[in-house]
This record gives structure tokens, C-alpha cells and sequence, in this order.
């Protein structure tokens, strides 16, 4: 027990000594937090939107000023050609263009119905699907205002049967993207400080040679490992507190869950990563491979982890492979805990599986550490 | 020039007795890009919801038919009980409750209006968004068929393109990202380290104190790098081609051109990180931790930059991989040529020139 | 096993894939013996020390360091040794004092003796001023010597010393015979590799590595008469032209 603890004291003394890795380490994680929590938005907005008017009559302009009043299109600019506006389409200055024909308004009075011709640039499919619900809902509306203003009412005729919706939005009323967003960025930051620091950590000392000079001593695999790694599970936690008191403060991100329970899952999440930053330092020689092989990782289980994609839009393949993704559960009880006040028994699949990847894991790291070549 | 191919060869010495590194190098890649080429999407499939029905009757029936036979949902359970709608959403199996009301039939005739509740586990609420459009759009095709007998007069009909990916394919979109952080990462490490560690071992001193010229010595280190990375992105862009099916609507030389340029910005902003660092570790930290999510949120890879707030929007100009993604959107879907494509252009020729600049100006610092 | 001897090897062998690094070495180091281990570079000293260290496994052969089987008690044997690598294996962004403390603790050393053997130690390499500063800064003689100083800071039975003086200034190279002589004096075997061979004198018995063989093994007076000629250099020349 004595011997771990002279080896955390060295190690804390090595990590605060660095100068130039403390802010990479707790300044760096939270700035990031802090600011990019704001980017990560899939809401619609801002649309940059331009048109072609070849009616100029009241209706165009009637219809044209109902895009003007909504909050999701921005900048409206009237092209006088085609051939412009398709230009700076091209140039990505507008992204949806509405074509007025000439006889709009008269094609409307007598034949009842008028075309209206709508481009979107779909190279953000997700983003055009949204936007053509959008320009819907405005056509949809004005419609109907015709119906009125065109005649009286119309009340006299069969009345249509209408299916209504109330759509109720649980957790998150207002659909504010950072409640969901910081939980989820803050795991990722927690995870790669102490999967990189883990994984360059014994790899290094290979490099500079120190780790013959340890392996010449008596002391145990596990005493070893466990002097290395605790410190960096400090870190984690420490980065965990300071993060969730930002999500509180700057971003208002609800606590409904037990926050001991956040605690417990994530003290068990961690020794997972450490585990996997071992079993990399162990298997190889310079830290150069150590970072190339958690960088690969890293990005894998970013992307993978439902955090900026939902998991249950991958193929079904993906998805399986998403089981071995520690960072998944951890920002599936990350978001359950917080936003819906999910308890022990909620989050007991998630918790076995990663305890028992954090067995498996750390087995197969202090398997893998040899003190003999 | 002859010391200097020699340095050269040292370099890709180094590069190719590492065998273990090299495979990560070509390796990690093509795995990235097929694993998110397929896996990534934020379309909306076979999503779990429940259905809380208080009438059971017909009308009930048959719009649970028609939500279970759409693509987006899948029926994961009935329930009976509203009570059950939160301990559902805790345990995380369904993302939506549809609850109809009582006497759905009835009132649908009696008062021709009838309610279901769309309850949605908003935590993400993107998908909540995107679920409650998805069953308003079902259900206003119901009622069509429904009210076809009566003609609604007036209507505006719009007749919607959706240009440059009429299927709607999120691959277009994640693909450019995808091979933009693989270039961008991988470059920007890969000369990092390279450096620092000549740094680290002593050895920068033996070239330095050698007759190669500093600006010789990093080329020289760089080079290798420009082969290993020009290669991947043949790989990468082979790969969207054919097995992502990307078009490449425009020139493919002008493709393979931005791409060197962005490559070479990426090993300057590499080098840059080199010269502020003074161990691997700093390198490495500085370039993951400083590169990686920054490249992930702030290029448009997966968030649209216009839906940020102003200042993120301004901070995202500073970030080369942004530029880089607009390039080649338009090249490969657009079909756009350089008379489209100079301003960013512009913009990456000068941050490569700054990168460069500011690297050349530490350098000195630290030599005198 | 006869009670003087510290170390025991027999047919000690070791290959890498078809190379053979250590050929079927023998030999013997008795209890207070500075043993000299001599080779050219790539002679296989290192790796023949390597195994008695128990930190690479022997392909073959027999042998023990203080009465324990280098196979299958090699944690005790760390116990009871001391080791000083021909890489400086110290810890530069620690203190000299840090250095100390640390190996120290992980020997399992007590507190209390960890704090009289750093004063002993700093007193005796002169480092009183530098105590405080980090190893990084220090010049290479003295981190020698520092590195010698940790690998006795649990008053190991034997202490293997990988060419200790590679790189030194002569008059460091003198004061670091005159610690391997104190320490022999206290008791502690020492096993020493070099590549020079004036220091080879300074040893009671040395052995000479060719080509991963022990081509000759005796006190320098008796291999210096058996090849007839004045000093050990000579001695190696001969072997080595073989």
C-alpha cells in the first residue's frame, strides 16, 4: 500500500511539474466545453433563403412577405433572373430559392390553382428535409388565408375531418439543444484526457527508459498500475465536478437524477478508459503509435456513440458494434441521469456493461504488462 | 540538393521501418471512413415509439397501421397505462408515446376532430422534432384520403427540387467531413510529433549544427508526410466514389489540387504546433485535445454553421477544415470550378502562408 | 549450491528468433567480489545481465542470483539487487531528493531510513546544492552518480552496474571506482560491465565476452601472464582477433 502511494505522489509531482500539459489538461477540456457546447445545433435556422418574382402582383408579394415575417429565413433577396440566382446557389450565398411564375395570381383566380416552383440545396439532406417542412408550413398557411379572404367561408361545404396533434416535448420543452449537447460534450472530454494521458503514460516512460529501472525493483504489476492510473482517475473525476458545475451554472443543464449515482457509474466508466489506455501503452513501443492507435479509438467511439448521430438510425451491424463503445453508455446515463432523473434500476444494464468491461479491460491491461521481455 | 534528398530518404526511413505505425497510418483511415460512411446518418429510422390507445376501435387502427408500416417507427410496445409513459422514457426504450384519446371514431365523426398526444422524450431534440413532424406528415396523408371527396378550392401547389442530392443521402454530408478530419488530423500529428520528438531525442541539434539549411531540415521532415497523406486522400476519395457512390460533378484535378493544399496547410498548422511544443506529449495533447472537436463541431461536418450563434460563426472562419469541406461540397456535388471556389481558396493558401510564417518566426526565436 | 557464490550461471543462453545473443555462458561471483564483465559492443553483456536481473526470460540454462532461480523467482531476486542501466533511468522532471525518496519507496524501504540514506547519499556525491534541483539539469557525471547512489538505497546483496562510466570525464570515472570500492568494502557484490579496459584492472575477477561467449574468465594479474603480455587492453586484443 505504501509503495502505490510514493508512486501517485511521483506521478502527481510529474503532471503538475509539466507546465506546458496543465492547461492542455483542465483549461483546455473546459473552454472547449464552455464554447462548443453552442455549435453542436441541428436546428434549422437562418436559412438563407432568395426568390424570383415574375408575377409582381399583390398575391407574390402577399405570399413573398409571409417568408419575410417567419424567424426561420434570413436575408431575402429578389433575383432578377434565373441564371443568378442559380449562380449564387452555386456559390452557396442562398440555400432556398422560391420561383414565382409569371400569371401566378391570375393561373390562381381562374384555374384555382397556381404552381410555385421551390429549389433547396439538399447536400445537408437533414437540414433540407427540415427546410422544406418549413416552406410547407407557410404554403400550407397562406392557402388556407386565400380560402378565407377569397370566399368568406366556406363553412357551408362538407366540413374535412381533421386529426389533431398535440405534441408534448418531455425533458426538454423548449428543444434547447445545449441541454442535450453539454452532458454529452462533457463526457467526451473526460474520456480523451484520461484515455491519451493513460495511453502515453507507461509508453513514455518505456521510451525514456525508466521503466527498466521499475521493472529491476521488487515491486508488484498491480502496485504499479494502480499507483500510474489513479491519478489520472483524480483527473477525471476532478474534470467531471468542474464540468457538471459549469453545465449548472453557464447553461442551466437540470440535475434530476442522484448525482452520487452520476458519481458511482462514472468512477466505474473511467477505470474502463484507463483500462483501454493501458492495454495500448502496453502494446506499444513509442508514444507516436500510443496516440495514432487512441486517436483511431477516440474517433470511433466519438462518432459512433449516439452522441452527435442517433445510434438508432445506423445500420443494424453499426449498431451492434455500438455495444462495445464504452463512451455510448456513458453519455446514455449521462443524459438519463441529468435530464430524465433516471434511477439505480434504469441505468443497470448500462452499469453492468460497463462494469464488467472495466473487469475486462484492466485483466487483460495487467495481463499484458510485463515486467519480462 | 543532394544532402537534402538524403535527409529526405532518412525521413521516409523512419517512416516506413516503423511498420506498426505505417499500417495505423493507412490502416485507420479506410476502416474511419467505410465504419462512418455507413454508420453515420442523422435520417430517422425504425425509431422505437409506444402507443397508448384509449379507444381501440377502426380509425385507431388504422392509423396505427399506417405509422407501423412507415419506415421511420417501430412499434415497440403497447401500453395501457399513462402512469407507464415516464418509467418508459427512464429506462430509455422508446422515444415517443402516441396516446389516442377516447372515443377516437366517434368524435372524428360526430365533431370531425379528434387529438392524439405525440409525447416525445425530447432530451434529444432533434429526433423529438423530427418524430413529431414524421406522424403530422402521416397523419395529414390520412386525412387526404379521408377528405378526397372534397375539393378544396384555391391552392397553391409547390413543386419542391431538391438539387445537388435529390435522395436526401446524409453520405454526401458526412463523407467530406469525414475525409477532411482524417486529412486534417492526421497531418497535423503526424508532423507534430515527428518534430518534437527529433526535439526530444537531441537529434534536432545534430541537423541544425549540420550545413542543411533549417528551412531544409523541415521540408525535409514534412515531405514524407505530404506522399503519405496525398495517398490517403486517393484512397479516401476512391473509396466515396465507389462504394459511397459520392459523384464528382466537377474537375477531379482540381479536387486533387485543393486537396495538397489543404494537406499542406494541415502539416503547417502541424508545424506551428511543433515549434510551441516542447515535448511529444505537449504535441500530441495540443493537437488532439486542441484539434479534434473544434474540427468536429465548428467545420460543418455535422452542424450547420448558420443555425450558431454569431460569434461561433466567426470562430468557425479560423478553422481551415471549414473551407476545406466547402471546396470539396462543391466540387464533388455542386460541380462548381475555381470561378466559385477562389475565395476559399484564397483563405487556405493564406493560413498555410501564416501557419508557415508564425512557425518560421518561433523558430528563429528559439534558435537565437 | 556453495554458500560464497552470490551468483551462479550455468549454460545461460539466450536467442532472438535465430540469433544468439549469449551462448551457453558459465561462470560464478562470489559474496563482497567486484566482478568485471567485459565485451566489446554487441558482445551480449547486457543481455546476459538482463537475464540475471530477471528482467528478460533465458531461452536455456541454469541460473541463480543470491540463492533465488532466475526463472521462477525473479521477484525475489529484485528484492536483493540493486541495478544501474546504461541509459540514465531517472526521472529528469524530479529532484535529485524526489529521485531518492521515490526509488526508495518503491523498494519498500522505511520512511525513516529513506531520509538518513538521502543525507548519506547527497553528503557523499557532494550534492548538497543541487538537491533541490530537477535531474534534467544536471550534468551527465553527476547523474551518474545519482543513478549509482539509487540503485544501493535498500543496501541491495549484489549491484549490477550497466557500463556505468559510458560517457564520464576521467576524474568522474575515478570517483565512481572509488564508490564501487566502497560499497564492496560494506559487503555488496558488484557486477560490472565496461567496455574500457584499464578499468577492468580494477576489478578482482573478470570475464571476457566474445560474440556472446565467456572466452576467458580469471583475476587480471593471471589472464595478463596466460597471454603474456602487460596490461588488459592487450588481453582483449588477442581474444578478440581470436
Amino acid at each position: 500500500m505504501k509503495t502505490i502511494l510514493y508512486i501517485i505522489q511521483k506521478e502527481f509531482k510529474q503532471i503538475f511539474r509539466n507546465k506546458g500539459m496543465l492547461p492542455i489538461i483542465f483549461v483546455l477540456p473546459l473552454l472547449q466545453l464552455v464554447i462548443l457546447s453552442n455549435a453542436a445545433t441541428f436546428e434549422v435556422k437562418n436559412i438563407k433563403f432568395g426568390y424570383i418574382d415574375k408575377d409582381h402582383s399583390s398575391t407574390s408579394r402577399a405570399l413573398v412577405e409571409k417568408f419575410n415575417a417567419s424567424t426561420y429565413f434570413n436575408v431575402l433577396t429578389d433575383f432578377p433572373s434565373e441564371a443568378i440566382a442559380s449562380a449564387e446557389m452555386l456559390k452557396g450565398e442562398i440555400d432556398v430559392l422560391l420561383q414565382i411564375p409569371q400569371y401566378f395570381e391570375r393561373d390562381l383566380q381562374i384555374e384555382k390553382y397556381a404552381n410555385l416552383g421551390i429549389t433547396i440545396n439538399a447536400i445537408d439532406g437533414a437540414a433540407a428535409g427540415v427546410e422544406n417542412v418549413y416552406v410547407n408550413q407557410i404554403i400550407q398557411r397562406f392557402n388556407q388565408n386565400i380560402k378565407m379572404d377569397v370566399l368568406q367561408v366556406s363553412d357551408k361545404q362538407v366540413q374535412p375531418i381533421a386529426v389533431e396533434t398535440i405534441p408534448l416535448f418531455w425533458y426538454n420543452k423548449t428543444l434547447n439543444y445545449k441541454t442535450f449537447m453539454v452532458p454529452g460534450i462533457l463526457v467526451l472530454l473526460v474520456t480523451m484526457i484520461t484515455l491519451f494521458l493513460s495511453g502515453m503514460n507507461i509508453v513514455r516512460e518505456k521510451e525514456i527508459g525508466t521503466l527498466e529501472q521499475i521493472n529491476v525493483t521488487p515491486i508488484k504489476k498491480s502496485q504499479f498500475i494502480i499507483g500510474k492510473l489513479f491519478p489520472f482517475w483524480v483527473i477525471g473525476m476532478g474534470l467531471l465536478t468542474i464540468g457538471l458545475i459549469l453545465a449548472k451554472v453557464i447553461f442551466d443543464v437540470p440535475m434530476l437524477g442522484s448525482l452520487t449515482l452520476l458519481y458511482f457509474y462514472t468512477s466505474i466508466y473511467i477505470l474502463v478508459i484507463l483500462g483501454i489506455g493501458l492495454f495500448i501503452s502496453n502494446f506499444t513501443d513509442t508514444q507516436q503509435q500510443a496516440m495514432f492507435i487512441a486517436w483511431f479509438f477516440t474517433v470511433i467511439f466519438i462518432l459512433m456513440s449516439g452522441l452527435f448521430t442517433p445510434i438508432e438510425s445506423m445500420p443494424k451491424w453499426a449498431q451492434t458494434l455500438t455495444e462495445f463503445n464504452p463512451i455510448r453508455y456513458f453519455v446514455e446515463v449521462m443524459r438519463m441521469v441529468m435530464l430524465k432523473g433516471s434511477g439505480f434500476n434504469d441505468i443497470l444494464p448500462q452499469l453492468l456493461k460497463t462494469a464488467l468491461y472495466a473487469f475486462v479491460m484492466n485483466g487483460l491491461a495487467v495481463w499484458s504488462y510485463k515486467k519480462t521481455t | 540538393m543532394k544532402r537534402f534528398i538524403g535527409f529526405i530518404k532518412k525521413e521516409f526511413y523512419h517512416i516506413f521501418r516503423d511498420r506498426r505505425s505505417l499500417f495505423i497510418l493507412f490502416g485507420m483511415p479506410i476502416a474511419q471512413i467505410m465504419l462512418f460512411g455507413f454508420a453515420i446518418t442523422n435520417e430517422i429510422n425504425n425509431v422505437d415509439i409506444a402507443i397508448l390507445d384509449h379507444s381501440k376501435d377502426a380509425t385507431t387502427e388504422e392509423i396505427i397501421n399506417k405509422i407501423s408500416a412507415s419506415k421511420y417507427f417501430s412499434i415497440h410496445q403497447f401500453m395501457d397505462r399513462e402512469a407507464d409513459v415516464e418509467t418508459i422514457f427512464k429506462k430509455g426504450k422508446v422515444k415517443a408515446v402516441l396516446n389516442f384519446e377516447k372515443d377516437f371514431s366517434k368524435k372524428l365523426i360526430r365533431d370531425h376532430k379528434a387529438t392524439i398526444q405525440i409525447i416525445t422524450d425530447a432530451t434529444d431534440p432533434n429526433t423529438a422534432n423530427t418524430i413529431s413532424n414524421y406522424v403530422n406528415a402521416i397523419l395529414i396523408q390520412y386525412q387526404k384520403d379521408w377528405n378526397k371527396d372534397i375539393t378544396i378550392a384555391y391552392q397553391i401547389i409547390p413543386r419542391t427540387r431538391m438539387v445537388y442530392n435529390p435522395e436526401l443521402k446524409s453520405v454526401y454530408m458526412f463523407v467530406p467531413g469525414v475525409m477532411t478530419i482524417i486529412l486534417m488530423l492526421v497531418s497535423a500529428m503526424m508532423t507534430s510529433i515527428s518534430i518534437t520528438k527529433e526535439k526530444e531525442l537531441g537529434t534536432m541539434e545534430i541537423l541544425l549544427v549540420s550545413p542543411i539549411k533549417p528551412i531544409q531540415v523541415i521540408v525535409g521532415k514534412v515531405f514524407p508526410y505530404i506522399f503519405l497523406s496525398v495517398i490517403n486522400a486517393i484512397v479516401i476519395v476512391v473509396l466515396s466514389i465507389f462504394i459511397f457512390k459520392m459523384p464528382v460533378q466537377g474537375s477531379l484535378f482540381l479536387l486533387a489540387m485543393e486537396s495538397i493544399l489543404f494537406i499542406i496547410s494541415a502539416l503547417a498548422l502541424g508545424i506551428l504546433i511543433s515549434t510551441i511544443s516542447a515535448t511529444q506529449q505537449t504535441a500530441m495533447m495540443i493537437s488532439l485535445m486542441g484539434l479534434m472537436l473544434p474540427v468536429i463541431l465548428l467545420s460543418g461536418f455535422i452542424f450547420p454553421i448558420s443555425s450558431m450563434p454569431l460569434p461561433l460563426q466567426m470562430i468557425s472562419n479560423i478553422i481551415p477544415a471549414k473551407w476545406f469541406i466547402i471546396i470539396i461540397k462543391g466540387i464533388m456535388l455542386k460541380g462548381v470550378g475555381l470561378q466559385y471556389l477562389w475565395k476559399e481558396t484564397l483563405i487556405l493558401v493564406g493560413m498555410t502562408i501564416f501557419f508557415i510564417a508564425l512557425s518560421v518566426k518561433k523558430y528563429k526565436i528559439r534558435l537565437e | 549450491m556453495n554458500n560464497n557464490n552470490v551468483i551462479e550461471a550455468q549454460n545461460l543462453t539466450k536467442m532472438f528468433g535465430d540469433f544468439t545473443a549469449v551462448s551457453a555462458i558459465s561462470f560464478e561471483v562470489k559474496k563482497g567480489e567486484i566482478f568485471g564483465f567485459l565485451g566489446a559492443n554487441g558482445a551480449g553483456k547486457t543481455t546476459a545481465m538482463k537475464m540475471l536481473i530477471g528482467i528478460s526470460k533465458p531461452t536455456a540454462g541454469k541460473a541463480s542470483v543470491a540463492g533465488f532461480d532466475v526463472y521462477k523467482q525473479a521477484e525475489d531476486i529484485k528484492k536483493n539487487i540493486g541495478y544501474m542501466s546504461q541509459k540514465f533511468a531517472l526521472y529528469d522532471d524530479l529532484t535529485v531528493k524526489e529521485n531518492i525518496m521515490f526509488f526508495g519507496g518503491i523498494y519498500g524501504v522505511s520512511r525513516k531510513r529513506i531520509k538518513e540514506k538521502t543525507a548519506i547519499l547527497i553528503e557523499e556525491l557532494g550534492l548538497e546544492e543541487v538537491a533541490n534541483q530537477l535531474v534534467g539539469a544536471l550534468p551527465l557525471g553527476w547523474k551518474q552518480k545519482l543513478s549509482f547512489s539509487v540503485s544501493l538505497i535498500h543496501d541491495p546483496k549484489i549491484v549490477f552496474l550497466d557500463e556505468p562510466t559510458g560517457g564520464v570525464d576521467p576524474i568522474t570515472r575515478r570517483q565512481f571506482w572509488e564508490m564501487i570500492y566502497k560499497a564492496a568494502n560494506q559487503g555488496t557484490t558488484v557486477f560490472v560491465t565496461t567496455h574500457y579496459m584499464d578499468e577492468a584492472e580494477y576489478c578482482d575477477r573478470v570475464s571476457i565476452m566474445v560474440n556472446g561467449k565467456i572466452e576467458a574468465l580469471d583475476t587480471p594479474k593471471k589472464l595478463k601472464q596466460q597471454f603474456n603480455v602487460t596490461n588488459m587492453n592487450d588481453v582483449f586484443l588477442k581474444l578478440a582477433r581470436g
